[in-house]
């Protein structure tokens, strides 16, 4: 594990951090929905580069995996804020 | 092949940090969508990618996790832009144009 790998990890950090704020901050639901939106799709990319790190393949699935349930969620939510459940 | 993957993966992981940095900062939903959709998209594409180059086994899983982002991160961004269009929230002050009510009122023509 090399130093330029954690300064990849530090910089997913931030953005994930900045992501949480926007989702506890947001004015209107909306907003909160696109801070989880983007929180995810940073957290997936967190998982694989995590999986390479500590050289564990079954991070890919788990990744895989939380990017199909994360998909079904926010259109989920969208169609809610739309026209009701 | 090292030193290819991890400037791949620099390149992702400089546009997620810039695409939270978007989503934190611009003034109301639809400026946030559009930072937090591209950018993010673009991101998380290069960083995927970038492990399955340093790491050459992984190459075809790593590749479905993209191309699977690359499909439905804008699917869910159209879907939610659409969503808080319909439900009202209004537009930043600053916003010049707004072609979705020229849209209304020709679907409403027809």
């Amino acid at each position: 594990m090399n130093v330029v790998l954690i300064i990849f990890l530090a910089c997913i950090g931030v953005g994930i951090i900045l992501c949480f704020l926007r989702m506890v901050g947001g004015p209107t639901s909306a907003d909160r929905m696109v801070g989880v939106d983007t929180f995810a799709t940073v957290t997936v990319a967190l998982l694989v580069l995590m999986g390479f790190i500590l050289e564990r393949r079954v991070y890919l699935d788990v990744s895989l995996v939380y990017a199909v349930l994360t998909f079904v969620g926010t259109v989920a939510v969208a169609r809610y804020f739309e026209r009701g459940i | 092949m090292e030193t290819a993957g991890l400037i791949v993966t620099g390149f992702g992981v400089l546009f997620l940090l810039l695409g939270s940095l978007g989503v934190f900062r611009l003034p109301d939903v639809y400026n946030r969508l559009q930072a937090g959709t591209k950018c993010t998209t673009l991101g998380a594409f290069c960083t995927t990618l970038g492990v399955g180059i340093m790491e050459p086994s992984w190459f075809f899983k790593t590749l479905i996790i993209a191309v699977f982002i690359l499909v439905t991160n804008p699917i869910s961004a159209h879907a939610l832009g659409r969503a808080s269009r319909k439900s009202g929230v209004p537009l930043w002050k600053g916003s010049v144009i707004d072609k979705s009510e020229e849209f209304e009122e020709f679907r409403e023509e027809q």
